[in-house]
């Protein structure tokens, strides 16, 4: 048990994180740069940038503290961030006039090489694999 | 803005990132007490240096500038990279295993992104 959140948290994991961490640090200091200084020119768009920052924040934390409450939480968040980059990725598609200004999930992440629609399934499959790998040291002892 | 010391520092980000990737690819950590990971974190403190050179020289040249400028952009720009590559290295340390330098190839690689957008920032109103 005590070593949930060292799985979590190494090999892939800590790479996963890395880049996490970058996707939290990039979208919080874009929407609060667009929140802070321009709401009125697309508010659709700034507020989803700020819903998917703290998205990404939730996650990052989450899986760095890899204990089992947390990665319940990064699970949750990691498939609303999944839901999101998909939805948002197909709305800015289908209806762009609502979408002036990009988000991190327009057009599944163009903007941002599509790592967006990538990193959760990515994230999805890292706690499915560090989840099993526990499993089957519990049970080999 | 210093255009020269902003491809330059490009050029060395990716260099680092490419030494890190070597790393990656021949399954070794990031390790001080050999040459290959004492030359992947000299390159990735060069690195800091220049970021940290860069970002005095902009700030002076924001604050001397004629130029209207998106301040907070810019700024955010100059000081994003100073943090984030001494964050990698030390996430990228502590993993002992080959996705260690993993952490600095994704550190560095930012830098190139940063050094650009700050270069669109700057070049917005001119």
């Amino acid at each position: 048990m005590a070593d949930v959140a060292a799985r979590t948290r190494s090999g892939p994991g800590r790479l996963l994180i890395a880049v996490y961490a970058v996707f939290a640090l990039a979208a919080t200091a874009r929407s609060a740069v667009q929140l802070g200084t321009r709401f009125g020119d697309a508010p659709l768009a700034y507020l989803l940038s700020a819903f998917a920052a703290v998205v990404y924040v939730l996650a990052t934390v989450c899986l760095a503290r890899g204990d089992r409450t947390s990665r319940t939480v990064a699970t949750v968040s990691i498939v609303v961030e999944l839901v999101g980059v998909l939805a948002v990725g197909t709305f800015s598609l289908v209806d762009p006039a609502a979408f002036p200004d990009a988000t991190v999930w327009s057009d599944y992440g163009r903007g941002y090489g599509f790592v967006p629609a990538v990193l959760p399934l990515l994230g999805l499959w890292w706690l499915r694999v560090s989840g099993r790998s526990l499993e089957r040291s519990a049970g080999s002892r | 803005m210093n255009d020269v010391l902003a491809t330059t520092l490009t050029f060395v980000a990716l260099g680092a990132a490419l030494w890190a990737l070597v790393l990656v690819i021949a399954g070794q950590p990031v390790r001080p007490d050999r040459w290959h990971g004492l030359g992947a974190l000299a390159v990735v403190a060069l690195l800091e240096l220049g970021l940290l050179a860069q970002a005095v020289a902009g700030i002076v040249a924001m604050v001397t500038t004629e130029r209207e400028l998106d301040g907070l952009s810019f700024v955010g720009y100059l000081v994003g990279p100073v943090l984030i590559v001494p964050l990698a290295a030390f996430w990228g340390l502590v993993e002992r295993t080959r996705w260690g330098p993993g952490v600095l190839v994704i550190g560095c690689l930012t830098v190139p992104v940063m050094i650009l957008r700050l270069g669109q920032v700057w070049n917005a109103h001119g």
